[in-house]
């Protein structure tokens, strides 16, 4: 990994040191905390492969997340099958999803907030569709039988689901860096630039979207496949909310869409000043979000590239060119 | 990095006891302190029962303090830790690791079963008991954790007592209510309620006419009205919030529907005396199978004067969420120890027959506690009178509603 | 079930007529700024409070208050405008709207923090009166509602068409660096049609209060219906917002007729999503495409 700065190096390490100290804390509750967090950013990092690098904004995601953890508490629930083919099918379900929602939004040529709006309608269909039907729990969610061991997916000792979590993410990280630098990603990064001009140059922009609306389904899949691992129960209104859609959306945009690091940094950033203003303010139901909402504001306005651009201004090393953030 | 991390966690921990704690602990030394956990949905969607149970907690609280705290433990005084559940299941869960940092013996919670399945799960990692004020969906207790232990009835129980009561009412009556209609938030409440009733109506010689779920929130009730009233209903069974009752409320008297009795099943605002209050004509006679004090006890009586002082509404997540913290007290005082494991065994002993609830002696069995019932409650004049079964009731039951002269 | 189409169409015009007058400010500010304002419930429900009170400490009818709150909520809808989301947002699309998403946020809890999450309702006379049109029972306050959107959608749009303040509206939202360059004050204009975007989904409170209720959450219940009859009557256009609004209630009634009321609402989202579909510039819409 190389970076253009210092402050980018400053911010990766302070992550990385971050994470690793989550095991050394003797308070559970940072790596209870961190667990969530984690979820979240896998949520993001699917949403960055298509709104970050592909300049496809999605209010929708909920759609993908919530289907992977739908299809996978359905076979299992419904149908007896194992936790590892359901957390399969999950992922699968998820990028089947991505590609219907994709192939049917750009087929009609959608983009910028009609796209948007559109993801947000799938994601709301869906939601009501598995909240009125039996098949899918109906009002009630499905709640998977508590089988602890890792034949069923379900594990007990948090330092192995933290460890599990932190080694997902880091795949998905590595996931996207490799599509950065692939020849699709620069396709996907073209289309986000200037998607007359790509098309003009023979790139079948189309395909290309679907493609990393299938990706970043999958991605979405997994993160839904593993908060049901987690939480052994899931219904209509927490998988397909649109909580999930704007969570997964605003930690890369503070991070730094279309970066690596970006969702990560973003989420786990957010994360903290949500507990930090629930520290600050801890009788005070409803303040701390409002002191969320503030900060939240005041980011947005001082740090519009996200952290990681605006890192990059802070001790800039000689060579511009190679920008791994 | 590592001193940081201590700091920040001392930090956590301090911050986390919501009520009056970083006072320095020598003044305290002289009275020993048992902490008591509360886990509810302060702000989201669930704000409004979650407030209304917190509230119930510190009410009982304070009266139990008043009275000398924990005799068993040197007149140990409770200590509420209050948390925010925000309306999100992970969030409930996580809540958990805060309450186990801050050294809680048990908690209560969690207002919708959601959170408390989540909660619940997590604390059985740490061997902390839960006693669930409500948690209404037997999921809650049939996944064989231990440390789950749920104070209030379930759907089932109170869907099949509420059936026996309807029985009884309608025979009083001479069976007149021959057909029924259901409306009910599409939820796990609500659709367990339909299914149970689907099965059970039917045996007592009551058709049901129709079945009408819609989800929370809902905007508009004209069309419910109205095919409640096409199906010439005798009665109207419904299961859902307060918000949306109000509005179905409304739509039936804007539609003129004419019904029997309005029989509810955990109707959200037929136990709300702010219905009572706001929509006070369409209210009359409404009666309600839902979790309620037994009036007559004097502890109640003093609960609903707290109440009324505080400005607050009296509802039934106040009354719960009171007498499960009196089910930890009692707990406490036997056990004389505020260990988590002792907690849980001296829970599952419980025969607690003191709450304010109108149940006999505790006995929780496989967590559910079986002498835990709802009651009939019917609205009369500007006031929720209890109407069954008798030995609890302030007055007498009106089967069916006098005919409205329009 | 036949006999309830009608009644059913009915009153789901009347409920589209609700939909229509929440979707005139935000048809309004989309059109115009561009924004997706995701603040928009939250000033409902901050309209809805504010019409509350009036009644409970004042004893104000909410339909006699609308002179008072219109102009109250115009000031608050610049203000915000001008003292916030635009300085704010720096100018980047994404950003007004993470930006708009955190004041609602900001404004919901805020509500939740000073006024908690009890129900409120307004205790008035004619709560439960009902007109008969057609053989159906409809609401007073619901009929009430829906003139008032027929009459209003027309006086906004007239106000848009004839004067200069509408003229400077609509050249803005047209090409923005040419009115700069004919002396039009943007940032001001764009506070402008902000504070009669607030200023119309007050009215909407006054008009919805009677028949409804305010929570701080009561925002969500009608936000993104809101969005949807944006879209569907195309950004930007006054009659779009007002017919896709009527026609909105319609589907939605009837779908929940037909699906149950549970399924039922996919009728709203399908509808969304088959007009982004073939005719994403809506009814009415003047642009096609993004």
């Amino acid at each position: 990994m190389r970076f253009q700065s210092l402050g980018q190096y400053g911010l990766v390490l302070f992550a990385i040191v971050y994470l690793a100290g989550v095991y050394f804390v003797s308070s559970p509750v940072w790596m209870g905390f961190t667990i969530n967090a984690l979820i979240v950013a896998l949520a993001a990092l699917s949403w960055n492969i298509t709104g970050g690098f592909g300049g496809l904004s999605s209010f929708g995601h909920a759609a993908l997340y919530g289907t992977g953890a739908y299809a996978s508490a359905i076979l299992q629930v419904k149908y007896g099958f194992n936790a590892w083919i359901g957390f399969g099918a999950g992922i699968a379900a998820g990028s089947a999803m991505g590609a219907l929602i994709g192939g049917l939004a750009f087929r009609y040529g959608l983009k910028g907030s009609y796209f948007a709006l559109v993801t947000l309608a799938f994601a709301e269909v869906l939601r009501i569709c598995a909240s009125s039907f039996e098949w899918t729990g109906g009002g009630s969610g499905l709640q998977l039988k508590l089988m602890p061991g890792l034949a069923q997916l379900q594990i007990v000792d948090r330092p192995w689901i933290y460890t599990g979590l932190l080694a997902v993410v880091a795949l998905v990280m590595l996931l996207t860096a490799l599509i950065q630098k692939s020849r699709f990603g620069a396709y996907l990064i073209a289309i986000r630039e200037n998607e007359d001009a790509a098309e003009a140059l023979g790139i079948n922009t189309y395909q290309i979207k679907v493609q990393a609306m299938a990706i970043s389904g999958a991605f979405g899949g997994l993160a839904g496949v593993l908060y049901l691992q987690l939480w052994l129960f899931i219904d209509s209104t927490v998988v397909y909310g649109s909580a999930v859609s704007v969570e997964a959306l605003i930690g890369p945009i503070i991070g730094g869409a279309g970066t690596v690091w970006g969702p990560l940094l973003g989420t786990l950033g957010l994360h903290l000043l949500g507990e930090g203003t629930k520290h600050l303010l801890p009788n005070s139901p409803g303040l701390n979000f409002v002191l969320y909402a503030v900060v939240l504001i005041c980011a947005l306005r001082f740090l519009p590239q996200g952290l990681v651009g605006f890192a990059a201004r802070i001790g800039v090393l000689r060579k511009k060119d190679q920008d791994d953030a | 990095m590592k001193n940081t991390f201590n700091r920040r966690s001392l930090l956590q921990g301090t911050g986390a006891l919501a009520l009056g704690v970083s006072a320095p602990s020598v003044l305290r030394a002289q009275t020993p302190i048992v902490k008591v956990g509360v886990l509810e949905p302060l702000t989201g969607n669930l704000a409004y029962n979650g407030t209304q149970c917190a509230a119930g907690a510190k009410f009982a609280a304070e009266t139990i303090n008043a009275a000398g705290g924990i005799k068993s433990m040197g007149g140990a005084k409770i200590e509420l830790v209050i948390v925010d559940a925000q309306s999100r299941p992970e969030v409930a869960a996580s809540a958990v690791d805060t309450l186990v940092e801050a050294n809680v013996c048990a908690f209560t919670g969690a207002t919708a079963s959601a959170l408390g399945l989540a909660s619940s799960q997590a604390a059985a990692k740490y061997n902390l008991a839960q006693v669930f004020s409500i948690g209404t969906a037997e999921t809650v207790v049939s996944r064989g954790l231990p440390n789950v232990f749920r104070f209030t009835p379930g759907v089932n129980k109170c869907t099949s007592i509420a059936l026996d009561n309807l029985k009884l009412l309608n025979q009083g009556a001479g069976n007149v209510v021959k057909t029924a209609a259901i409306v009910h938030e599409d939820g796990p409440f609500g659709s367990n309620m339909a299914k149970i009733l689907t099965e059970e109506l039917p045996k007592q010689g009551i058709q049901i006419v129709e079945t009408i779920p819609h989800p929370t929130p809902h905007r508009d009730f004209s069309n419910i009205a109205l095919r409640v009233k096409a199906s010439k209903a005798d009665i109207l069974i419904p299961s859902n919030y307060i918000n949306e009752y109000t509005l179905m409320a409304r739509a039936l008297n804007q539609q003129r529907v004419e019904l029997k009795a309005i029989y509810s099943i955990l109707g959200g605002a037929a136990s709300n005396i702010k219905f009572v209050r706001e929509n006070n004509e369409v209210a009359q006679y409404v009666m309600d199978c839902n979790h309620w004090y037994d009036p007559t006890k004097a502890e109640s009586k003093a609960l609903a004067a707290k109440v009324a002082a505080a400005g607050l509404d009296l509802t039934y997540d106040v009354m719960v969420s009171y007498a499960t913290i009196q089910v930890i007290a009692d707990a406490l005082e036997r056990g004389a120890s505020a260990d988590r494991q002792k907690m849980i065994a001296s829970l599952a002993a419980s025969t607690f027959d003191k709450s304010i609830m109108p149940y006999g002696p505790t006995k929780f069995v496989n967590g559910d506690n079986t002498s835990a019932q709802p009651v009939n409650t019917q609205i009369r004049g500007d006031k929720i009178e209890l109407v069954f079964p008798k030995q609890y009731a302030s007055a007498e039951a009106v089967f069916p509603m006098p005919v409205k002269k329009n | 079930m036949s006999i309830l189409i009608i009644p059913a169409i009915l009153s789901g015009m009347m409920m589209g007529a609700v939909y229509a007058l929440v979707a005139l400010g935000l048809t309004l500010i989309y059109g115009v700024l561009h924004i997706i304002n995701f603040t928009h419930g939250s000033l409902l429900m901050l309209a809805l409070y504010v019409v509350y009170f009036l009644n409970l400490q004042l004893g104000l009818d909410p339909y006699w208050v609308i002179p008072i709150v219109l102009p109250l909520f115009f000031i608050l809808g610049y203000c915000l405008q001008r003292g916030l989301i635009a300085p704010m947002s720096g100018g980047s699309e994404q950003n007004v709207l993470l930006i708009t998403l955190a004041i609602s946020l900001m404004i919901d809890n805020l509500a939740l923090y000073f006024w908690t999450s009890n129900t409120r309702s307004v205790d008035i006379a004619y709560a439960y009166d009902t007109v008969e049109i057609f053989g159906a029972l409809l609401p007073f306050g619901r009929v009430v509602a829906f003139v008032v959107a027929l009459g209003v959608a027309p006086l906004v749009w007239a106000f848009m068409v004839f004067t200069r303040t509408g003229s400077a509206i609509r050249a803005v939202a047209i090409e923005k660096r040419g009115a700069e360059l004919v002396g039009i004050d943007v940032n001001h204009t764009y506070a402008i049609c902000f504070g009669i975007g607030t200023a119309c989904v007050a009215l909407a409170a006054c008009l919805l209060l009677p028949t409804f209720y305010v929570t701080p959450q009561v925002g969500y219940t009608f936000v993104l219906v809101a969005f949807t009859t944006v879209v569907l009557g195309g950004m930007g256009s006054l009659p779009g917002a007002l017919l896709a609004g009527l026609l909105l209630g319609i589907i939605e009634s009837l779908c929940g007729l037909f699906l149950g009321e549970s399924l039922g609402q996919i009728g709203i989202f399908l509808a969304f999503i088959l007009i982004l579909f073939f005719k994403p510039s809506g009814l009415f819409g003047k642009r096609a495409g993004a």
